[in-house]
């Protein structure tokens, strides 16, 4: 049941690139409610010093959770996924995504550990240009519960 | 919208927000951001995995959180971090829905320019987000 520890420190090949535009920007910000016109009116963001519309903070999360999944999915990890919860999320903005960049993640496996029969792996998606940008760190902490806490839902 | 930013100091208070969220909100997350498990929409399928109720994409919360921040500075490219614990899951009753109520206050201003402030997410009560923080930078 507990993860490979040899994946701490595992690093993957960049995702392909993901083009961000201003149409997805503008149904995602509808979907969390975003009332900002910097994420949807491309005159208000230029007159706010930004190429272009720019993505809420959370936004990244759409590049991170996909890259993840090649190392979620993998079976020599031995993470069954039909028990993983989401424990933590952080993002840092080393500066607004906006529309118009393309970006990709490379995904670090930071730490796993077993605390009381569950399992915690720590992911850090490192989201920038194809040109060596820092845009985005996401990091995620999933949590695998073991059967033995069976029926705690966090 | 902007905030007098001489004026901001630790200890302010945020203006509170109270979002209602319905079963139609998380169909239409999950399509804005690609996260279909079905525990969002499908009781039957929440139930089974031991919850009572479809509850929302942790990351729809955490983003309706973020909005205290994003709504205070005016602009969602201030905010240069943003974290949460998921501590206790939203659960989005079909008829009724739910209410997410977010209030936050300033814990920190720095010479940089920069406030950190601390936010407090509940539903039905109880709290959903633990340690939830963000760093902005302030409008010039």
């Amino acid at each position: 049941m507990s993860l490979d520890q040899s994946f701490i420190g595992r690093e993957y090949p960049p995702s392909a690139p993901y083009e961000v535009g201003r149409e997805k920007i503008r149904e995602f910000v509808a979907a969390i409610g975003e009332s900002s016109p910097l994420c949807t009116d491309p005159e208000a963001a230029k007159a706010a010093g930004y190429p272009d519309v720019i993505a809420p903070p959370t936004f990244a999360v759409l590049l991170s959770m996909p890259a993840q999944d090649i190392l979620t999915g993998d079976p020599q990890l031995g993470l069954d996924y039909s028990r993983v919860v989401h424990g933590q999320q952080d993002f840092v903005h080393h500066r607004p995504i906006r529309a118009g960049d393309e970006l990709v993640t490379v995904v670090h496996v930071d730490d796993i550990k077993t605390r009381a029969g569950n399992d915690f792996l720590t992911v850090r998606a490192e989201i920038g240009t194809p040109a060596g940008e820092a845009v985005c760190t996401a990091k995620s902490m999933l949590v695998a519960r073991g059967t033995a806490e069976e029926g705690e839902q966090a | 919208m902007s905030t007098d930013v001489p004026r901001v100091a630790k200890g302010d208070q945020l203006p509170e927000l109270h979002i209602p969220v319905s079963r139609a909100d998380l169909v239409r997350y999950a399509g804005a951001s690609g996260d279909f498990n079905p525990i969002h929409y499908s009781r039957r399928h929440a139930n089974e995995v031991g919850l009572p109720d479809v509850i929302a994409h942790g990351m729809l919360t955490m983003a309706l959180a973020g909005r205290l921040v994003t709504e205070w500075t005016g602009d969602p490219g201030s905010v240069l971090h943003y974290g949460v614990r998921f501590t206790r899951p939203v659960e989005v009753p079909d008829d009724e829905g739910a209410l997410v109520e977010v209030a936050g206050k300033v814990s920190a201003v720095h010479d940089d320019g920069t406030a950190k402030i601390t936010i407090t997410t509940r539903s039905a009560g109880q709290g959903v987000l633990g340690g939830a923080s963000a760093t902005v930078r302030l409008p010039e």
